[in-house]
């Protein structure tokens, strides 16, 4: 048996470490490393409430907004008052602006370059691909990063500025629109969109959010147009390449669900597994780092009783900064796939069925975000009252328990607060690469791509583009991770 | 030939290796957000060659670390190193909270030897210029800016540190930074137009931190009739109560807007002085100007307090009923006199 150990894994968000023994030219175990702590937890003990919305951001800058509404949703169970309508709208608005803007950095930037490497040169196809989706060089990132950063003037409209807003409010927005600024937010929406059904879909958005099985994809891909535009040649190396067969983690999915239509949620929470969509029971959630250079690892914890404390000593087991979260001691996968699952939705729901959780069937649950959720956001923007409030005012003292959860690009992310006379005196996140990239427990059991990595193919300095393949899949974001 | 290709930049073009530790990553994602129609040739075509970034590179493990080895060993000319985030120098200076992957070695080592032998080095974000967000809560020196820590000249690579190139190290303060100021920075790098007297006492480069916050700020006719704003959302000036350091905070934030036409002040809160050392830690809550007997302690700068008291007395006492009204209002309720209407 012999050992690679992996990195820096670039294109990805932050450091990370990937310690392969392979056997047989195979996978045999693998460990996961989140190699920086920075412990933004402990920054904000002893602060104001409301600095959590200057402080929370900062855990990540490119899940920042997804940090800023899970940090103003805890915080606004603690003061026990709702948003208004416009608020509601707001934050949708700004969160998904956010996660479709990570699915495309995701899909051109972090994901399509492994294909374009030389180790598949001999392969008929590699030079258009090449051409296209080579890091830096290639034609789509001269077209992909103007057309996010223009989607991302939503950003500046509606938060001041990404990342790092505190637009995000417990009670709304501090940003009230006007009536006279809706047709700016559309034309920036239409932009977008246009620019998705030329380039990456080749086709309507709802045209694709309809699909609703794998046949249905398949026949929709050989389309003239779909087929020649960015996604479609994505299925056609996903396969040529079986990438459906590679990367398949617990096949137990979290999400929390998101996007708040008159209180209810797009897409609902729950856990999905065999088939079952599960309720979501949070108060199962600890997180245990007996595998992390963390003290007082005694025993699994639940977040609102978490302590982030760091030990360089802590022993011979540790090899990671991270924590392992579990649900009623079982590991989870989260992300687009989770959240269109657990939503129901029938291509998902089909691919699932047929091949699990695997590298081609994530990329795919992104592609589906995107087709169905920037139409609601053009319905969002013209459901905004200007007439009506946006924010609900604070009550002066706060005290007590707060869960903020939200689903950010890369799946749930949860935040638990409490707060004593008005400052915080606990504060705990668990994010969702903290779910995806968890090391083993005490028990001894891998995180979800721990056990995606066992039986890959691996070779040389970084594992080889398979592994590259399984661990870009889930889209990690390590800043979110340690925090 | 002075065109470039999609191929990349020309020879004599300046190297650049971008590293990221003790930060969010959120410097680079805002560098995506440039207003560009292709960020990429405009790099190339301004003369910059991104040796090796984390998130935007093919190179990945191995491939990437001799990258970083070429550099040392001058294999490869190491024209601009880059570091986004803080320097993790502890826990007890072990340099432990960073190793850098696959390469067993704190991070802290590998950027203090790549600065030695670098002809510029510059602090991508107030990280990895005065230490940042992330060294609240750490003991003293155990997360730092790269020649600063807070206000303190010293930092992982001491105060008499200069690069190569004979320049300390250049702070491009702000959390995160605006695109372009790091656009610029490493543009006139390449133009040999940026020498020491192009960086204020914080080594920042003046282009953008001569300026304050304040100027161009679109709530400044409140500012003027110091009709201010009492609760997040409202209209009015953030100063006096709201906790905005505009009016200190070095930077163009007004002036060159943010993700199209965005900034801190249009987006409802204040400004807290992301360029400046230590904003990262203040002494008052976020949302709330400290005060000494009803005066705001934080006054604008340059200005005598006197002045400012006399002159802050006599606005509020001219202050426009429209004025008075939308500062506390999240809207416009009363909109400028239009002469063609009666007036209101």
């Amino acid at each position: 048996m012999s050992r690679i150990v992996a990195g820096p894994f670039n294109r990805v968000e932050g450091d990370l470490e990937i310690t392969l023994d392979v056997e047989a030219g195979r996978v045999r175990r693998a460990y996961v490393n989140s190699p920086l702590f920075r412990g933004l937890e402990r920054a904000m003990l002893g602060r104001p409430a409301l600095d959590a919305l200057f402080y929370a951001p900062r855990v990540c800058g490119i899940c920042s907004v997804s940090q800023s509404v899970a940090a103003a949703a805890a915080l606004a169970e603690v003061a026990a008052i709702r948003q208004p309508r416009n608020g509601e709208l707001a934050r949708n608005l700004l969160l998904a602006t956010e996660n479709l803007a990570d699915h495309l950095t995701h899909f051109y930037l972090f994901f399509m370059p492994d294909f374009a490497r030389d180790a598949y040169a001999a392969h008929s196809w590699s030079r258009g691909i090449r051409e296209r989706f080579q890091a830096i060089h290639g034609t789509a990132t001269a077209d992909a990063v103007p057309a996010r950063a223009r989607f991302l003037h939503l950003m500046g409209h509606l938060g001041g500025k990404w990342p790092h807003t505190m637009s995000l409010q417990p009670g709304g927005t501090a940003r009230a629109i006007e009536g006279g600024e809706k047709a700016r937010l559309l034309k920036v929406i239409r932009e977008f969109r246009r620019w998705l059904e030329r380039h990456f879909f080749g086709d309507a958005l709802e045209a694709f959010a309809d699909l609703g099985s794998q046949s249905q994809l398949e026949r929709w891909a050989t389309r003239a147009a779909p087929s020649r535009a960015d996604f479609g040649r994505f299925l056609g190396l996903a396969e040529a390449l079986d990438l459906a067969s590679l990367g398949r983690g617990p096949d137990r999915f979290l999400s929390y669900g998101t996007h708040w239509e008159a209180g209810r949620p797009l897409f609902p929470p729950g856990v999905w597994s065999e088939g079952t969509v599960h309720p979501l029971r949070l108060d199962r959630v600890t997180e245990d780092g007996a595998r992390a250079w963390l003290a007082g690892g005694q025993r699994p914890l639940p977040p609102h009783e978490g302590v982030t404390e760091p030990d360089i000593h802590a022993g011979p087991d540790a090899y990671t900064w991270c924590k392992a979260p579990r649900l009623d001691g079982m590991t989870l996968e989260t992300g687009a796939l989770a959240r269109q699952l657990v939503s129901g939705h029938p291509l998902m729901a089909d691919l699932v069925c047929q091949s699990g959780s695997n590298v081609r069937n994530r990329v795919v649950a992104r592609a589906l975000e995107l087709a169905r959720v920037l139409p609601r956001m053009e319905a969002w923007v013209k459901a905004i009252d200007p007439a009506a409030p946006f924010r609900t005012p604070l009550p002066a003292a706060l005290n007590g328990q707060g869960v903020g959860r939200v689903e950010a690009a890369r799946g749930s992310l949860g935040h638990w607060v409490s707060v004593e006379n008005g400052q915080i005196r606990r504060y705990q996140i668990v994010a969702p690469t903290t779910w995806n990239f968890s090391p083993r427990d005490r028990d001894g059991v891998p995180g979800p791509l721990e056990q995606a990595l066992v039986g890959i193919p691996a070779d040389g300095g970084d594992g080889g583009v398979a592994v590259q393949h399984v661990v870009r899949s889930f889209d990690p974001c390590m800043s979110c991770t340690v925090h | 030939m002075s065109a470039t290709t999609r191929e990349g930049a020309p020879e004599d073009a300046l190297n650049v290796l971008w590293l990221q530790s003790g930060g969010c990553g959120g410097c680079s994602m805002s560098l995506l957000c440039a207003d560009s129609s292709d960020l990429f040739a405009d790099l190339a075509d301004a003369g910059i060659r991104l040796l090796w970034h984390p998130a935007f590179s093919e190179q990945s493990g191995r491939q990437a670390h001799e990258v970083l080895l070429a550099c040392l060993d001058g294999e490869l000319r190491l024209d601009v190193l880059c570091l986004e985030g803080a320097v993790m120098c502890g826990p007890e200076g072990t340099g432990l909270f960073h190793v850098l992957a696959g390469t067993g070695r704190p991070m802290m080592a590998w950027v203090r030897e790549l600065a030695a032998v670098a002809r510029h080095t510059v602090a991508v974000g107030s990280c990895a210029a005065f230490g940042g967000v992330p060294a609240v809560g750490h003991q003293p020196g155990d997360v730092t800016g790269l020649q600063f820590e807070g206000d303190l000249a010293g930092g992982l690579l001491g105060p008499d540190y200069a690069a190569r190139g004979g320049l300390p190290v250049i702070n491009i303060a702000g959390c995160p930074t605006h695109p372009d100021w790091i656009l610029e920075t490493l543009a006139n790098l390449a133009l040999g137009e940026l020498d020491a007297r192009a960086l204020d006492a914080f080594q920042r480069p003046r282009f953008y931190a001569d300026h304050l916050v304040h100027h161009g700020c679109a709530r400044n006719e409140y500012y003027e009739f110091k009709a201010s704003a009492e609760q997040p959302g409202d209209l009015g000036c953030l100063m006096e109560h709201l906790g905005c350091k505009g009016t200190q905070a070095h930077a163009d934030c007004n002036l060159r807007a943010w993700n199209g036409e965005g900034s801190c002040l249009r987006g409802g809160y204040p400004c807290v002085g992301c360029t400046e050392p230590g904003f990262e830690q203040p002494s008052h809550a976020v949302w709330q100007t400290p005060k000494v007997g009803g005066i705001p302690v934080g006054l604008p700068t340059d200005m005598p307090k006197a002045w400012f008291v006399a002159l802050a007395a006599l606005s509020k006492s001219a202050t426009p009923r429209r004025l008075k009204e939308n500062a506390v209002s999240d809207r416009r309720r009363l909109i400028p006199h239009v002469s063609k209407t009666e007036p209101s």
